[in-house]
């Protein structure tokens, strides 16, 4: 695995609240293999350019997110993130 | 059961019709996030890592069939086909979109069902024994005052801006089934000297990051004075308590800086001005009695206690008798009994409930329990009228359906909080760490005996891993999750916090480390004695040396 990190986007959809991505151009995308990523230093901008929509924000509680490049994957540093980025570890439902 | 009247439904209508145009001014862009937020939780809707939580109070932990079902309609209709019981005797969905939730919510009105006061800076749900009304060993069902208190708190004027959440629970037992010493206000309802019933009234108890168990702040009020007593505690915290800092607001911390002496003079000043403000919330006997009617008991046919056929049954069948041992409680009327049904299967997640199973509870209760069902605090659910004699066929029922596990009280009966698998406060998973320890105790639970493991996934404690016998607290050491284990707690009448026993330890470990805890309580162990008893008598040192050896 690449140790260089790049930062990410994220939110809630509003009006379902599933995870979302910012794939750049004010779009939002479920999976994160479609986010727009950037270097470090370019967090901050990246963050202003996703949050910058006419109300309704389609997305709410927008972070930053630090991630890697695993081969064409996108893989957040930290293991919340990776839970948001696909679902709950374990069996759930009927 | 207490039944809405005219005013009850009215002002749920009008409720939801309030929300439903909350939301759709939320969605239009004319009311932001921060705007709506406190306006979501008031009526229970949380956002979570995956998507909006709904949490719906179900009142004292009491619900009909007709209810049951109307929260299976939601987990089929609304969510992913399940819902998860809390431990405060609450259900949550955990996949909501927010654009359902006013259809959810008036669906739920329908059937007496609400997320009002589920959430925020105000009185939550209150809890009692899920027993009541059936135990052999209550002095009176708790409920009625419940519901008493329930109407007083709902969206008390002088007190809709606490410092904080307060939670209030009644017990009406002395084996207390309700952790009363972990709450805000703890009611136990007992007879003085002269036969005449009131409440010991404790306060100050709770988890979190600062576990305190709660004191006594007076043996005895007349039952009469409830209402006016419990306001003149509310009053004091209402003006003491912190504003100032989040970590500080409780009522527990108050009543600490306090200390229980101060603490009670404050209160009973209060009580002894409030002149006839006390009359005017006085509980004369008739009024108790009109609630009492609202709950009473169910017309019990005449039914035999002869056991011959039940003694049969377990003979013939070892593992209906192994339900029975653990699952099932006696009962205050003849030929009847309490039965446990489990949600703690082993493998599966705790306290989760699919709609299949919620129809089928439903429909159980309907033909076998008068068509009441009741939710535990440790996440089980319960029949609590159940003839002896039917007793056999509603096991073959449940354990077709997977809700017949004969482990009430074992160790994989564990209290789980949903963790970060699902939860926004979360710091490390809960449920991956509850399956794991029941599938490797399984084996040897009923040679361990009663066993409570409390699993929280972060310092809020939701698993109540202060008071379990063992208590996993689940945290995060750099970017890894790690498990504090605790031993000693206990959350019942001798209520205790239990000790810190070694260093956190990584996921893969914690099963091992239960195995060796439990191996020296199997060692160690006197005729009888229950784990919190061994620790008590032979202190952690046992337990934190085996610990140390085995790293």
């Amino acid at each position: 695995m690449n140790d260089r990190t790049f930062q990410l986007v994220t939110g809630n959809r509003l009006h379902d609240g599933r995870v979302v991505y910012f794939a750049g151009d004010g779009n939002w995308t479920p999976e994160i293999g479609k986010a727009r990523l950037v270097e470090d230093k370019d967090g901050a901008a990246l963050l202003a350019e996703a949050q910058a929509e006419p109300p309704p924000h389609p997305a709410i509680g927008l972070t930053l997110v630090e991630a890697v490049r695993d081969g064409d994957r996108v893989v957040p540093v930290t293991l919340r993130e990776q839970i948001r980025a696909h679902g709950p570890t374990i069996a759930y439902g009927a | 059961m207490y039944r809405y009247d005219e005013f009850d439904r009215k002002f749920l209508e009008a409720r939801v019709a309030q929300y439903r145009d909350q939301v759709r001014r939320r969605l239009a862009g004319q009311l932001s996030e921060d705007e709506f937020r406190s306006l979501r939780l008031m009526n229970g809707l949380y956002l979570q890592l995956h998507a909006y939580m709904l949490r719906i109070s179900i009142p004292y932990g009491t619900l009909s069939s007709a209810q049951l079902r109307g929260l299976a309609h939601v987990a089929r209709r609304w969510d992913k086909g399940y819902g998860h019981f809390t431990t405060r005797q609450n259900i949550q969905f955990h996949w909501i979109r927010l654009e359902d939730t006013p259809d959810i919510l008036a669906y739920l009105a329908t059937v007496q069902l609400h997320g009002i006061q589920t959430s925020g800076n105000s009185f939550r749900n209150i809890t009692t024994d899920p027993f009541a009304g059936a135990a052999a060993d209550e002095i009176e069902d708790p409920r009625p005052y419940c519901e008493i208190v329930r109407q007083w708190a709902a969206l008390h004027p002088e007190f809709s801006f606490l410092p904080r959440k307060f939670k209030i629970a009644i017990n009406a037992t002395p084996e207390d089934r309700t952790a009363v010493k972990i709450h805000d206000l703890g009611l136990n309802l007992r007879r003085n000297e002269q036969g005449e019933l009131g409440f010991q009234v404790l306060a100050g108890g709770g988890l979190g990051r600062t576990p305190i168990l709660a004191q006594t702040v007076r043996d005895f009020v007349p039952r009469r004075d409830m209402l006016a007593y419990i306001t003149a505690c509310l009053r004091v915290y209402n003006q003491y308590g912190r504003r100032d800092n989040l970590f500080k607001s409780r009522i527990k911390i108050l009543v600490q800086a306090l200390g229980i002496d101060r603490y009670r003079e404050a209160v009973e000043t209060e009580f002894e001005a409030m002149g006839d403000e006390r009359a005017a919330l006085a509980l004369p006997d008739a009024a108790v009695a009109a609630m009492q009617a609202q709950f009473a008991p169910p017309s019990y046919p005449d039914a035999s206690d002869d056991e011959a056929d039940l003694t049969r049954a377990r003979a013939a069948e070892p593992e209906f008798a192994r339900w029975v041992k653990y699952n099932v409680k006696p009962h205050k009327a003849a030929g009847h009994a309490i039965v446990v049904v489990s949600l703690k299967r082993h493998g599966k997640v705790t306290g989760d409930c699919s709609a299949g199973q919620m129809e089928l509870l439903a429909e159980l209760a309907e033909r076998l329990s008068f068509g009441e069902i009741r939710i535990t605090h440790d996440q089980n659910m319960v029949l609590p009228h159940v003839r002896k004699s039917a007793l056999y066929d509603l096991w073959l029922r449940l354990a077709a359906a997977g809700l017949a596990t004969p482990n009430i009280g074992l160790a994989s009966d564990i209290i789980c909080c949903p963790g970060l698998d699902y939860c926004g406060l979360a710091t490390a998973r809960s449920i991956p760490i509850s399956q794991a320890l029941a599938t490797n105790l399984a084996k040897r639970e009923e040679d361990i005996g009663p066993l409570q493991i409390k699993i929280s996934g972060c310092i809020n404690a939701c698993g109540h891993h202060h008071v379990g016998h063992i208590g996993i607290l689940g945290l995060e050491k750099n970017g890894a999750e790690s498990y504090q284990i605790t031993i000693g707690g206990s959350d019942g009448a001798n209520a205790a916090l239990g000790t810190i026993v070694g260093p956190a330890v990584p996921a893969h470990e914690v099963a091992a480390a239960v195995d060796r805890l439990i191996d020296v309580y199997l060692r160690l162990r006197r005729d009888g004695e229950q784990f919190p008893d061994t620790c008590r008598r032979v202190g952690a040192a046992p337990f934190k040396e085996a610990l140390y050896v085995a790293r």
